[in-house]
């Protein structure tokens, strides 16, 4: 598939179209957009400017605040979450009040905020619960894709950049296999693993995160190599710094921005295609330990009778994940120049 | 252009090449082998082995590649451990089904998405704009599965427009010619069965197209606005040109590119999506299929699966660019 020319610094987008033609290109060209605006600097001395105006723009944006507010009521829910859930979540004290059987559920009341689920269990204190559980998922997963895919694309980065002609061979090789791994839909990549590791909180994360990798390294790459023409790596390569300290010390740390965005962006999608993962089975089958995703499918039996035991999940994380998409897609508006208006 | 043709059919073998390692490796990693699904749990060691010997697994791992890869190039891709009928036998038999609901999906998708993002954009900034890209962050942020749960809930079980299972009503009797059935019903003139599985595929239908639609509003909307942007608009408009000629030869035409691209990206990921609708609504294709294979750990067809996607894709990626290559000769020059 890939024509990867040679030459020493290709530009982001025939480098995009190149690795596969316009459709994967299309995909890819979207990552790597987003590695090049962090490229864009103010080059007046000033230093951080890019951050710096972008987190103005983001400030009056009602976008980014509405993200910026669920996402921090989400997260202070998850941290607080024991001193805030009025009961066990896995204790059935009123367990005979519930009787899925006859279709007899009990609904919110003062008691318990949200009603009892199809066990008896507090709805409410589960919700709490969960929301930690999720937002570990969310966050583990999104970190396996950032390690897994940072040390991928940041290895293929620094070998391009540094590396000569052998380096520029390795990231050759390690993106035609990142490529490979971004034509598979991620879903079904999650799908697959979880399916043939088994169910369990780790494989969840774990396959969530697999997915991510392949977006993660496209993107560090890409950074990095947009970096590598700047000045001051000129800089340091004329005074004789050694190329790993090039690469970890000063390219490295300028090319973390959009990786960054795109954690933001992933967590929601971590927390979506768990919620999948969960609904086909392959998720969390321990029910001490409740999670926003297992909650939804396990309620989905009882979603003509008792629709709001599926409604309150759901709900949760529409919105939670919504948060994190307006917050994610903000940051990339606020950072991208052609989009200031 | 044959040259350009050739060269691209070329550069695939590498890819499913590295395709084909890549997923063979990783099902070699991964533990609890098939071994522990098709055994019950208090097998003994022994029995283990010999299904282990069976399948072939006890061969070296290179030796084992190898007859992965030539079963795989004879079409071969194993027999599923559920029905042991040939993987690809399951596939082929389910195929239209998946096939129509996918079709279904993406008509709903486009017709809906391209307006409603070139309105958007006309209109930057207003209601409509603000609805379209809230509704599709909204349809990006719904699990499909619970999307889907909700549709056949309220539409098929409480208001009853819609049926809410199957591809069609248990006392239809069509003729079979490929599989298709609504193709099949309007050659046979049997518009009854047209009808009846026509019905059966808004609801699974509509849940598939909810992330294709809110993907191509927002791609289109993004396109859109890069084109108006362009000087050869303004040089249109300027000219004197028609509006409705501004708008669909200069704007339309050049903002549909990516679009199209995309849709074609969106395939991928539809088949994907089918696993989760499919299962909601015992739709018998190979959505479901996959669905209970994910529930027995059924390999082969999760495998085949997989590749069958990932060559689907390369394909698509194939066509597209010999498309692009005719619209565009600097294509061909790369």
């Amino acid at each position: 598939m890939p024509t990867t020319p040679s030459s020493q610094n290709p530009s982001r987008a025939e480098d995009a179209s190149d690795a596969g033609g316009p459709l994967l290109g299309r995909k890819a060209a979207r990552v790597d957009r987003l590695a090049e605006l962090m490229g864009e600097r103010d080059e007046s001395g000033h230093g951080s400017g890019i951050w710096r105006t972008a987190f103005a723009r983001m400030r009056r944006s009602p976008m980014a605040i509405t993200g910026a507010v669920i996402v921090v009521v989400f997260v202070a829910v998850a941290l607080l979450s024991p001193l805030i859930a009025p009961y066990s979540p896995t204790s059935q004290a009123w367990g005979d009040e519930v009787f899925p059987n006859q279709n007899i559920f009990v609904g919110p009341r003062g008691e318990n905020w949200l009603g009892l689920d199809n066990l008896g269990r507090d709805q409410f204190s589960r919700m709490v619960v969960g929301a930690r559980q999720t937002l570990m998922v969310g966050v583990v997963a999104t970190l396996v894709g950032f390690g897994a895919g940072a040390l991928l694309g940041g290895a293929a980065g620094a070998a391009s950049v540094l590396g000569g002609r052998w380096g520029r061979q390795l990231d050759n090789v390690v993106m035609r296999v990142i490529d490979m791994m971004l034509a598979l839909p991620t879903l079904l990549l999650a799908v697959t693993v979880a399916a043939l590791v088994g169910p369990s909180l780790t494989t969840v994360m774990i396959a969530v995160g697999v997915a991510q990798v392949p977006v993660f390294a496209r993107l560090l790459r890409g950074a990095m190599i947009s970096q590598g023409n700047r000045d001051y790596v000129l800089a340091a390569r004329a005074l004789g710094v050694r190329k790993r300290r090039i690469a970890l010390t000063h390219i490295l740390p300028n090319s973390l921005g959009p990786v960054i965005v795109q954690s933001t962006l992933t967590l929601a999608t971590a927390i979506i295609d768990a919620a999948a993962l969960s609904y086909l089975g392959l998720g969390n089958p321990d029910p001490a330990f409740p999670e926003w995703g297992t909650m939804l499918a396990d309620a989905q039996r009882f979603l003509s009778s008792a629709p709001q035991l599926a409604v309150y999940p759901a709900l949760a994380i529409i919105v939670t994940a919504l948060g994190f998409t307006l917050l994610g897609e903000a940051m990339r508006e606020a950072l991208d120049p052609k989009l200031r208006k | 252009m044959l040259r350009f043709i050739v060269r691209r059919l070329l550069q695939l073998i590498p890819t499913l090449g590295g395709l084909s390692i890549l997923l063979f490796v990783w099902l070699q990693r991964l533990p609890g082998g098939p071994e522990y699904a098709l055994l019950p749990d208090d097998a003994t060691s022994e029995q283990r082995a010999q299904l282990r010997r069976s399948l072939g697994l006890d061969e070296p791992i290179t030796v084992q590649y190898l007859a992965f890869l030539r079963r795989i190039l004879q079409g071969d891709l194993g027999a599923s451990l559920q029905t042991g009928r040939p993987v690809l036998e399951e596939f082929f038999t389910r195929f239209p089904a998946t096939f129509e609901l996918a079709v279904t999906a993406m008509l709903i998708a486009t017709a809906v998405g391209i307006p409603l993002g070139y309105l958007a954009a006309r209109r930057r900034g207003s209601v409509l704009d603000f609805a379209a890209v809230g509704g599709s962050l909204l349809g990006i942020c719904t699990p499909v599965f619970f999307l889907a749960f909700i549709l056949k809930v309220v539409f098929a079980e409480r208001l009853g427009w819609f049926p809410s299972a199957f591809r069609l009503s248990p006392g239809i009797s069509r003729t079979d010619l490929s599989g298709f059935a609504v193709l099949d019903g309007l050659r046979t003139g049997e518009f009854d069965v047209v009808a009846d599985a026509l019905a059966h595929l808004v609801l699974p239908g509509l849940a598939l197209a909810s992330i294709p639609l809110a993907v191509i509003v927002r791609m289109t909307r993004a396109s859109v606005l890069e084109v108006l942007e362009e000087d050869y608009v303004r040089t249109a408009n300027a000219k004197g040109l028609h509006r409705n000629t501004v708008r669909t030869r200069h704007v339309m035409r050049n903002a549909m590119l990516p679009v199209v691209t995309s849709i074609g990206l969106l395939t991928g990921s539809l088949f994907a999506g089918a696993v989760l609708t499919e299962s909601v609504f015992a739709f018998p294709g190979i959505g479901s299929f996959v669905y209970a294979a994910t529930q027995t750990r059924d390999y082969p067809v999760l495998t085949g699966f997989i590749l069958l996607i990932a060559t689907m894709y390369v394909f698509i990626n194939l066509l597209v660019d010999i498309s692009y290559s005719l619209l565009d000769p600097r294509v061909r020059a790369q």
